[in-house]
């Protein structure tokens, strides 16, 4: 089961490296979109530091459902997806093989590019490493909740607009926790309990996620 | 002598009954060939028989236990062949049959035979080439490649013909029947003829539901 599991892994990040343009449009537009918010504010250094993290966790969030939609699409059109429901590995770790990799391909490479985008912002160097931290346990649950949405719109016309309309709401509290946790480190505060959230909410949807999707992508098959 | 049946299978989709009140049985080294007109639901008995689909009615027996019991044993003992391939445009050929090959072997298959499975359908040469480059025959025959590559008893076949050249119908008919001599079954939907010596034919058009009264035009008679 555990290589199975793994075979799938393996397969959606070789695709994705045989589709580099897909992961790299994610960070770009993560990147851009933070960049633009001084145009329209203005470019107060103050203003900027408070705004920060915030900005920052708002863009991660829409690149993450920018790139949403393409999770199961390809396979529920090429007829993947019948095959991986007829497969004996149980679908629900299909799904969460899935999804690691799409965090793998999407949430690691925007992880990666928010201590730059912290420094454009003119924020407290010392607050990285918590950016960092909240984005690794944040961003799975992003994966997470998102892949439900993914799959509940396979087989509706214009599939890709209702996503975001599905997940946003769900991703309020890990943008709270996520914020609220450099918003601590920079106010010299505990982050802890911030942390101690987002963890919690990660492993409420390590496991609403598998179920919730496996009965999505087997109504999808039908 | 374990068998592969259906009892008294309805199938429904959407408002509209497909077909009622159907039964088949296969035993091993058996082949069944569907046959009926477009829409008769061959395809749609041919999902029930996956698990794809489930039965408005009826259920499924593998020697003589319900196949719901344990639906994991049962997607494991099948091959599925839809109408569509399943390909993927940037892996290559062996890529894509390796993958789902080790799928199935490592959630608890049997052993891989993917060098067979290509010789089987002539795909050696073209091994290396990316799926996008493939022609639709040649996806079809790496579809076909996929029931050998990993071993399963039981084979659903629908339209397996499509998009294939005569020599390549000539390797899919010696692959059927080393399939069956080895105790293996087939159940083919098909409009093309397909070389299955000794086949039972199941027109599903005899299993058709009786057409609906047109409700409103009974009302304005009973008027």
């Amino acid at each position: 089961m555990v290589s199975g599991f793994l075979q799938v892994v393996a397969r959606d990040l070789r695709l994705a490296l045989r589709q580099r343009a897909d992961a790299l449009m994610v960070v770009l537009f993560f990147v851009l979109t933070a960049a633009i918010f001084p145009f329209g504010v203005g470019p107060e250094p103050n203003l900027l530091e408070r705004m920060g993290p915030g900005v920052i966790w708002v863009t991660a969030l829409l690149a993450v459902l920018l790139s949403l939609e393409r999770l199961f699409l390809a396979d529920y059109e090429d007829g993947s997806l019948e095959l991986l429901v007829l497969t004996p590995l149980p679908l629900e770790f299909a799904v969460l093989a899935k999804t690691l990799a799409h965090w793998l391909t999407t949430g690691v490479p925007l992880i990666a590019a928010a201590p730059l985008l912290a420094l454009l912002y003119n924020m407290d160097p010392a607050a990285l490493p918590m950016l960092v931290v909240a984005m690794l346990l944040g961003s799975p649950s992003l994966s997470l909740i998102g892949a439900i949405g993914a799959a509940l719109v396979l087989g509706a016309r214009r599939g890709g607009v209702l996503i975001p309309l599905l997940v946003l709401p769900l991703n309020v509290p890990v943008l709270i926790f996520g914020v609220g946790a450099v918003d601590a480190a920079l106010a010299g505060l505990n982050a802890r309990p911030h942390l101690l959230f987002l963890g919690a909410i990660l492993l409420v949807f390590l496991v609403v996620t598998p179920l919730a999707g496996a009965a999505a992508l087997r109504q999808a098959a039908e | 002598m374990s068998l592969f049946q259906g009892r008294s299978l309805t199938c429904v989709r959407g408002e509209r009954r497909v077909f009622q009140g159907l039964d088949f049985a296969l035993p091993a080294g058996g082949a069944l060939v569907l046959t009926g007109a477009n829409g008769s639901g061959k395809s749609s008995l041919l999902r029930v028989m996956a698990g794809l689909l489930h039965p408005a009615a009826g259920g499924l027996l593998w020697a003589g236990r319900p196949v719901a019991e344990d639906a994991e044993a049962h997607r494991a003992r099948l091959h599925y062949l839809g109408h569509l391939d399943a390909v993927k445009p940037v892996l290559t050929l062996a890529e894509n049959l390796a993958f789902w090959a080790r799928l199935r072997a490592a959630a608890g298959g049997g052993g891989l035979r993917i060098e067979a499975a290509l010789a089987a359908f002539d795909l050696t040469a073209l091994a290396e080439v990316p799926g996008r480059r493939l022609s639709a025959g040649q996806r079809r025959r790496l579809a076909l490649a996929r029931l050998i590559a990993a071993p399963a008893e039981l084979w659903l076949l629908d339209e397996p013909t499509v998009g294939l050249d005569r020599a390549s119908l000539g390797r899919l008919a010696a692959a059927l029947a080393e399939h069956r001599a080895g105790g293996g079954r087939v159940v083919a939907a098909t409009h093309a003829p397909i070389e299955l010596p000794g086949a039972e034919m199941l027109s599903l058009e005899a299993f058709a539901p009786p057409p609906v009264p047109d409700l409103a035009l009974t009302l304005e008679e009973a008027w």
